[in-house]
């Protein structure tokens, strides 16, 4: 491991270690020239340490996705514009050589997408496609690969690994080709790994699987994870540090006891009042966040989250707030200029 | 299969009148091979034997993982897929054995709401169009100022007026739902199958619509039969909740009662892998992994459908003898909570031990 120099971190990051991976001011601009603009990422900065998991969370449209193909370099070459910066265990990846981020794409900085039907080649054989990044990254020769490749299948609770090798895909139900998924991604030992809705796209009792398999994961090797989804309830049991994302930045950062505990920013606690909860008594209504992301205002004019916020004040429409410490519970940032009460997180979870 | 016993039950009259009274439901796929003959070589059981009632005025939750044949089980009740055998006695009716022009009446009483919000929309009609093509064909926009019930109609989903003149494309997610559900409304059902209504849409709009939902059938008290994977929404919606696995209900019970004292070793794996959003609850919880996967529906497992994937399975009767919906006689258990498992009283009381 090559040192960096600590470059400001933000108050809220846990963990003691040195930042695998640091995030800062990353900004996607789309379209320009002649067209709209569109800001799908508007400044968004984090990082994450070895053994740590950090979550990025937010509905449909809010960045999340496109931070992370960012990061990997996936973005198409034309009709973008990324800048800030991304660093790698020191090394700057947005102005990193296409070669050179091959090397380092699957081999230590490893990406799980949603749909595994799609990010699998439907036409090439399970066992080819996990083998190939071996060969690729790891230099190794075929029959080696392949037996490399067996084990990586049945330590992710594939079935008859030496079967499912000369199988495709489309033979392959949801689950068992998500953890196919899985395996190409492990199959380098890669020290970072990028989930992308994991398990948005399976039922609930392989998505308990699928979690444990990454839980596992971290607290083995020491992979770094970082978690892209809409689901506070899989954020909750997984997430040491939780991002809350809203209209491409972060409205909240805070570990996730604290986080759920009190949720600070209204967009927070209108997220968890939301959630029909199966622990809790029934009966009641549910308490939505009214309106929808087209309600949104630009940033600059503003909260982009006030017209749908219910502690709303003058100042929300007329000053962009900052990610900033927060002052009242002094554990995590916030972008909010009329925060939620401290105490009053238990009767928006139970209303 | 106790047709005596159901007739006695709605002559009674102490509960709530049936609306919706299914014996005995099977959807058999046939599985073809060959050009051009087309032999059948198999069946897939989508629905393999479902008895089940709906009481007028209630939500019944019908939550099942995918494949599980949730979605045939309601396309088949209101004869949109054709049964293999069984009876779906609507209102006293069966409407199995009917056809035709007297079906075609029928379906004013019952529709349904989609998943797919924009897939069941037609594009190239206007929100005014879809409201009304459902009404003509039941007749209703003869004597009624039909203007006049569009923007009621729109009100009570929660659209502005000048949604009338829009296409489906103009508008998001939550609102093409609601425009599903307006439509579904038009032609004044007594009974609405959701199949998936809000699982297409983000959670703050996903409460929206179930709100809205919810809201509706108190004021135009209508019967919900929902069908969701997501156990929570179900649960928070409905009175009543059947589990479903490969084809066939396996529990069946108040809501309540299902999250109290979940008696099907399915059911528990089921409420044990939603995940909570609170991490207190997450991090002391046990979790019951289930190994594998749903088997398929054209080959299921002999037995118990669920024995080869159950923790508690057994080595007797288990994997030989398929298990009847029954009621436990425990103090425990609600009136009307079903189970199909051959050890449920033992594994209540802690007699059988889960494998790990």
């Amino acid at each position: 491991m090559t040192t960096t120099t600590s470059h400001a971190s933000p108050p809220a990051a846990s963990g003691s270690n040195q930042p695998l991976l640091e995030v800062e001011d990353l900004r996607v601009t789309f379209g320009g020239r002649k067209g709209p603009q569109f800001t799908a990422v508007d400044g968004i900065s984090f990082s994450v340490a070895p053994g740590q998991t950090v979550g990025l969370v937010g509905e449909s449209g809010c960045g999340k996705s496109v931070t992370s193909l960012a990061i990997m370099n996936l973005l198409p070459g034309r009709g973008n514009k990324v800048t800030g910066s991304v660093r790698f265990d020191g090394k700057e990846l947005l102005t990193l050589g296409d070669a050179a981020m091959r090397d380092l794409r699957g081999a230590d900085l490893a990406m799980i997408f949603q749909d595994p039907l799609s990010s699998l080649n439907p036409v090439v054989p399970l066992g080819v496609q996990v083998s190939e990044v071996l060969q690729r990254h790891r230099r190794m020769k075929k029959p080696a690969a392949n037996k490399r490749s067996e084990e990586l299948l049945g330590k992710v609770g594939i079935p008859d690994p030496t079967r499912r090798l000369n199988e495709y895909p489309h033979q392959l139900s949801g689950g068992m080709r998500q953890r196919a998924l899985i395996a190409m991604a492990l199959a380098c030992e890669p020290r970072m790994l990028i989930a992308d809705e994991p398990t948005t796209a399976l039922d609930v009792t392989i998505q308990a699987q699928i979690l444990a398999l990454l839980k596992e994961l971290v607290e083995e090797s020491g992979t770094a994870l970082m978690m892209i989804t809409h689901d506070l309830g899989v954020v909750a049991g997984l997430c040491d540090e939780v991002n809350v994302l809203y209209g491409g930045r972060i409205v909240e950062r805070a570990a996730r006891h604290e986080l759920f505990a009190t949720p600070r920013h209204p967009y927070t606690g209108g997220l968890l009042a939301s959630i029909p909860r199966l622990d809790l008594p029934r009966g009641g209504r549910l308490n939505p966040v009214k309106g929808s992301v087209a309600d949104n205002i630009p940033w600059d004019e503003g909260c982009a989250f006030a017209p749908r916020c219910n502690s709303v004040i003058d100042v929300c429409t007329q000053k962009s707030p900052d990610l900033a410490p927060d002052e009242a519970t002094s554990d995590r940032l916030l972008r909010c200029h009329n925060p939620l009460t401290t105490d009053a997180s238990d009767s928006t979870q139970e209303a | 299969m106790t047709q005596t016993a159901n007739d006695a039950e709605t002559d009674s009259g102490a509960e709530p009148e049936v609306l919706l009274d299914v014996r005995g439901l099977k959807v058999h796929f046939p599985i073809k091979s060959g050009i051009i003959f087309g032999r059948v070589t198999g069946y897939v059981y989508a629905v393999d034997g479902i008895d089940l009632k709906i009481r007028r005025g209630e939500t019944y939750g019908l939550v099942g993982e995918s494949g599980c044949g949730k979605s045939t089980f309601g396309r088949a009740v209101l004869q949109l897929e054709e049964p293999t055998a069984g009876e779906v006695h609507f209102a006293g009716k069966d409407l199995a054995s009917m056809k035709g022009e007297e079906l075609r009446k029928q379906r004013q009483h019952m529709q349904m709401v989609f998943q797919d919000p924009l897939g069941s929309l037609d594009p190239r009609q206007t929100v005014e169009q879809l409201l009304l093509e459902g009404m003509r064909a039941h007749g209703l926009t003869k004597n009624r100022d039909s203007r006049q019930r569009l923007i009621d109609l729109l009100e009570a989903v929660g659209l502005p007026r000048n949604a009338l003149s829009k296409y489906p494309h103009e508008f998001s997610g939550g609102q093409r739902q609601r425009i599903g559900i307006a439509r579904a409304l038009a032609v004044d059902p007594e009974l609405i199958v959701a199949d998936e209504p809000v699982s297409a849409l983000d959670v703050s709009v996903q409460a929206q619509v179930v709100n809205l939902m919810q809201d509706l059938q108190k004021e135009f008290g209508l019967t919900y039969l929902v069908i969701a994977h997501d156990l929570a929404v179900v649960r928070h919606m409905s009175d009543r909740i059947g589990v479903m696995y490969l084809g066939a209900l396996v529990e069946e019970s108040d809501a309540d009662d299902l999250y109290g004292h979940p008696l099907h070793p399915y059911t528990r794996a089921l409420m044990s892998a939603v995940p909570v959003p609170d991490p207190l609850v997450e991090d002391t919880r046990e979790q019951i992994l289930l190994q594998g996967d749903l088997p398929s529906p054209a080959n299921p497992p002999t037995g118990c459908r669920f024995h080869t994937r159950c923790p508690w399975a057994q080595a007797t009767l288990c994997d030989t003898e398929r298990p009847e919906l029954r009621e436990l006689e425990t103090v425990e258990t609600s009136k009307g909570h079903r189970v199909a498992c051959h050890y449920a009283e033992q594994i209540l009381s802690g007699e059988i031990q889960r494998r790990t």
